[in-house]
């Protein structure tokens, strides 16, 4: 087992009332690395680190494995738990309005952090919240550290979730689609929170998104989930450059092109099968334009590929097959695939330039104009 | 916030005056007090003479212009029967009826609250399946045939407390214990889906997330949020004790207002029917009141729409 790993997940499943959802996950982060976790709603994304932290309810069967160090946390005491969260893995989530407690001061709930993971008390820890409220960009934060959640906007309440979570000083942030239910500039000023953070702490990220143009921007691996199981996961630019798995590449091609000629979208066919009901082999193949006889007898297993990326498909696209968009512009290639996420992501309506924060750099500016 | 109280004043007020009018006109087109009294044997001109004494011949709206006029001065009127004030008859039970209702209002809140928070905490348990069946069967099972049920068993058959009547704090005993069954097990209910509501919340994983210890999650962050709706359901509680009073304190013969109120109206006693009447509603106005304040206390998103 190799000591360079933050957390390492193996064989992860996990099952509610009996029917499983989450079929043997394997992930490993490292530190200071940034995974992209990305699927269709309802493929076990959010599952997967609330298991690991124990914060599914009673109700969930949980197997496999979750190390961190030395301690694997799945079926860990409830102490154990309490002694990662928060200090080693802490996590925020996606609708901060409502994941932040209603009837508790906002600086209050920063200094409860404070307290259990640094001693803070009295003073020193208002002081510390106080700070970290105004390195998350709340403005004003000495006199708003005594308002409630509901006085904050969507956008400052996911500030507030940051500024909680980094108060343990964690060496993991798991980021549970934490843009989704923000607007589309606030979108941009959180994601560039979240990667100015980053690299200031050196903590690793794990991003859960339905967004590939925010996985782009935060991430240097991937994995795209599919029905409970890891289908393709490899480095951010190889697989956004060619992707092969038919299920990511199908979510590619989703995406409309800013750069190619308006062709017509071609989203995936079909939905997302019943976690009750699963086809018996890939589960993917009733949507997959590729399936051949043997995807719906057996199912495929994630395996290394030669370019450093696991892939779990019988038939992968080719790795040199290009998206047309990128095709007509070679010299756009990484970035093609991004630009054009950003323009689809639907609540991405174009904003005012330089809304975001300082610090928004050369990149920042490429992606805002993409943007327009 | 000064215009939130007010207009909750103003609220009570209204709703005050609507009972007392309520009562009024009803207990004056619901039979008439002097044959009553009389009684049936009584001459006609007695009968008469005591309807212009007590001015029952007058128009009803005469007599109740003359009624509310009376009561701004203070004046709550004289019992029929005995002559004395109605308000001190009145006054006189409060002590009587407290004795029963405090102690069977703690009993309710210091098992009910409990119960219900620690059934939600351990869910589909043994104890949680307990708690239940034992709220059911608290809350179905009307006060008087509680009462006489705990009569028959404790007072008759066993011989360990007394059967009726306020001499002794055992007397009572027996009567706190009717009362506050029914409550004990509506509260128990309410605050096991309170709670169990308020554990499924995403603050709850939130603060699990940043990892606060389960207990000070339960203490520090579901409680005063699950307090919001327990809240309300005290206060409904306050009323129903009340109701619940009229009905264990005429089984168990104990002197307080409930007796003095059923007795009353079985004479035909207006002016103490009406003055108990009128205590109910500023009881149950007031722990409404109370409700609404302690909710801006307990919420902070309530304060902002109250002022509006
Ligand atoms: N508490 C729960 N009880 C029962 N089933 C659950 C529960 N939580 C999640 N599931 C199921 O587990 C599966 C995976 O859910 P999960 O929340 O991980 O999806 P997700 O990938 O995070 O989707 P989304 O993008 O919508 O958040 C879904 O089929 C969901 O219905
Ligand atoms: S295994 Fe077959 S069905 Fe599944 S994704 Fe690959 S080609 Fe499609
Ligand atoms: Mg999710």
């Amino acid at each position: 087992m190799s000591r360079s790993h933050l957390v390492q997940i193996r064989d992860l499943s996990v099952a509610f009332d009996g029917v499983p959802v989450l079929h043997g996950i394997d992930l490993d982060v490292a530190p200071g690395e940034a995974v992209g976790l990305v699927g269709e709603s309802g493929c076990g994304k959010s599952v997967t680190w609330l298991a690991a932290l124990g914060l599914l309810p009673a109700k969930a069967r949980v197997s496999g494995q979750v190390r961190l160090g030395a301690v694997d946390l799945v079926g860990a005491q409830r102490a154990t738990l309490e002694g990662v969260r928060g200090a080693k893995v802490a996590m925020i989530f996606q609708d901060p309005s409502s994941a932040l407690n209603p009837v508790i001061r906002a600086g209050r709930q920063i200094t409860e952090a404070l307290g259990i993971h640094r001693g803070l008390k009295g003073k020193a820890a208002r002081r510390e919240a106080v700070r970290l409220m105004e390195l998350v960009g709340i403005p004003d934060p000495a006199r708003r550290f005594d308002l409630y959640p509901h006085e904050f906007s969507g956008g400052q309440c996911q500030r507030l979730m940051i500024a909680m979570a980094l108060a343990g000083e964690p060496d993991l942030l798991v980021a549970d689609e934490p843009t989704t239910a923000l607007d589309a500039t606030i979108q941009a000023q959180i994601l560039d929170l979240l990667a100015t953070l980053r690299e200031e702490m050196g903590m690793a990220v794990v991003f859960i998104s339905h967004d590939l143009g925010a996985v782009a921007q935060v991430c240097e691996r991937i994995c795209v989930m599919y029905a409970g199981r890891i289908v393709e996961s490899g480095p951010v630019g190889r697989v956004f450059d060619a992707p092969r798995h038919p299920y990511t590449r199908g979510l590619f091609d989703a995406l409309p092109s800013l750069t190619g000629p308006r062709t017509r979208l071609s989203p995936i066919p079909g939905t997302v099968p019943d976690p009750r009901a699963l086809p018996q082999g890939c589960a993917f193949a009733p949507r997959c334009a590729r399936a051949v006889a043997v995807c719906s007898l057996q199912r495929p297993r994630l395996e290394p590929d030669a370019d450093g990326r696991a892939l779990a498909c019988f038939d992968p696209v080719p790795a040199d097959a290009r998206t047309p968009a990128e095709a007509q512009h070679p010299a756009a290639r990484a970035s093609a695939a991004v630009r054009a996420v950003d323009e689809a992501a639907p609540p991405f309506m174009p904003g005012p330039h330089g809304a975001g924060p300082a610090g928004s750099g050369p990149d920042r500016g490429r992606w805002q104009e993409a943007a327009q | 916030m000064f215009r939130f109280v007010l207009i909750r004043f103003g609220r009570a007020f209204v709703t005050i005056i609507a009972v007392m009018t309520f009562a009024f006109v009803v207990l004056r087109l619901s039979g008439d007090p002097a044959a009553v009294i009389m009684g049936p044997d009584a001459p006609i001109e007695a009968v008469n003479a005591f309807r212009a004494a007590w001015g029952l011949d007058q128009p009803v709206w005469v007599q109740y212009v003359a009624y509310i006029q009376a009561i701004f001065t203070g004046d709550f009127g004289v019992s029929m029967r005995g002559q004395s004030p109605a308000l001190d008859l009145v006054v006189e039970r409060i002590p009587a009826t407290l004795e029963l209702t405090l102690p069977a209002l703690l009993l309710q809140l210091a098992i009910g609250i409990p119960a219900g928070i620690y059934a939600a905490l351990h869910r589909d348990s043994a104890i949680d399946r307990g708690v239940i069946l034992g709220a059911v069967m608290g809350f179905t099972i009307p006060s008087f045939v509680m009462g006489l049920v705990l009569v028959l068993v404790f007072a008759v058959t066993l011989g360990w407390l007394p059967s009726g009547g306020d001499a002794t704090w055992q007397h009572a005993i027996l009567p706190v214990i009717a009362m506050s069954v029914g409550g004990i097990g509506i509260l128990a209910r309410f605050s096991r889906s309170a709670m169990i509501e308020v554990m499924g919340q995403p603050y709850i994983r939130t603060a699990s997330a940043k990892g606060v210890t389960w207990g000070s999650v339960v203490r520090g962050h579901a409680l005063p949020n699950a307090a919001v709706p327990i809240v309300t359901i005290v206060g409904f509680m306050v009323g129903s004790l009340l109701a619940g009073a009229v009905v264990v304190e005429t089984i168990f013969s104990w002197p307080g207002i409930g007796r003095l109120l059923i007795v009353s109206v079985t004479n035909r006693d207006l002016a103490v029917v009406q003055c108990i009447l009128l205590l109910v509603a500023a009881v149950m106005v007031v722990s409404n009141l109370v409700v609404d304040l302690l909710y801006g206390w307990l919420d902070p998103r309530l304060r902002g729409h109250a002022a509006h």
